[in-house]
């Protein structure tokens, strides 16, 4: 693994819309803590231990009430979709040596749209490179909870909406996938397959039926989506 | 303080809890000398329906029946699709498509 300057440009580049995101939605937590009796600190060692956004905010009641298994269940519904993210995640990362459990441990949603499109920078170290937009993105989230807590109270900013840039992060890598993929089949089975689910579950229960279709139906399309069988599995 | 270490176990099984689900799937699958071809396909697809999951899980309280009609939503999602197709730069269009969405929550609807 090497990093270097060049890593650092790269990295730094393409974690850039994350990092603005972040550091907003990051004190938006920071502020929401405070306001819940805890401070800066405790908002970084959360970012440090936990690290998942959805869980996060999730957490900050359960923190002064609620039972230590209800706590345990939300964590693993809320962030069941980890599963179907590193589960694909395997096979681009099995040749990574030191950074390997890092990455996996700090693999939220937005990291992952970056580092599963396999778009590398031209004459980047990959394994200096991927950790590095793990860690600048991991950093960002903690820095924006910190500020969050030190200024939340000086802070007048209606700041309702913001977590739009989320939909907008995810929408513009939909959009770069459809440009670059062959096959549309499997954009199109994720957020159909996807919707159909949230109308027939509910808001609460739709993200593990839909993984379930999801995956289901890559399975029994195998042999249409790749006909050539398991090339390029090296 | 007993608060606190209250407060502290409550991070600590949160943070086990999110952590299994990240790595659960790597010691089942990833631990032999050769992965399996399957997960390997699995790594090929997925990546592709996962956004469209995202977007949805991004939007999931959004109603088209009630409330803005989903109106900001629409209105912005189309402003990012615009201008990403325009100008391919990821900061500026969801940096756009944020102020464009937080002006109409906040002042137009």
């Amino acid at each position: 693994m090497r990093i270097g300057k060049k890593e650092c440009d790269a990295a730094f580049r393409a974690s850039l819309p994350i990092m603005v995101t972040f550091v907003i939605l990051g004190s938006g937590y920071g502020i929401l803590m405070e306001k819940h009796g805890f401070g800066p600190l405790w908002s970084v060692l959360s970012g440090i231990i936990i690290f998942s956004g959805t869980v996060q905010f999730v957490s900050v009641p359960l923190l002064t009430g609620g039972s230590y298994l209800m706590a345990a269940i939300t964590a693993l519904m809320v962030s069941a979709r980890h599963m179907f993210l590193s589960l694909s995640m395997i096979g681009r990362y099995r040749s990574e040596k030191r950074g390997k459990w890092y990455l996996f441990y700090a693999l939220c949603d937005e990291t992952y749209a970056l580092l599963s499109s396999d778009r590398y920078p031209e004459g980047v170290d990959i394994s200096g490179y991927r950790i590095l937009v793990t860690l600048l993105d991991q950093a960002s989230w903690i820095l924006g909870s910190f500020l969050g807590g030190v200024l939340g109270r000086h802070l007048n900013f209606d700041s309702r909406g913001i977590d739009f840039s989320m939909t907008a992060l995810f929408t513009t890598v939909f959009i770069q996938q459809w440009l670059d993929a062959k096959n549309h089949f499997p954009a199109i089975l994720g957020l159909v397959a996807t919707l159909i689910c949230r109308l027939l579950f509910g808001r609460e229960l739709f993200l593990i039926p839909a993984m379930i279709v999801i995956i289901g139906t890559l399975t029994v399309m195998r042999n249409k989506l790749e006909p050539e069988g398991g090339a390029g599995d090296e | 303080m007993n608060e606190h270490i209250r407060a502290l176990i409550m991070i600590i099984i949160m943070g086990a809890a999110t952590f299994a689900t990240r790595i659960v799937p790597v010691l089942i699958f990833g631990r032999k000398d050769k992965v399996p071809g399957f997960i390997l396909y699995l790594g090929r697809t997925v990546p592709y329906t996962a956004m469209g999951l995202l977007i949805v899980y991004c939007l999931k309280d959004v109603s088209l029946l009630a409330g803005t009609h989903a109106l900001p939503e629409i209105i912005s999602l189309a402003v990012v699709t615009a201008t990403y197709l325009w100008k391919r730069n990821t900061v500026a269009s969801v940096a756009l498509g944020t102020v464009c969405y937080m002006m109409l929550v906040q002042k137009v609807f």
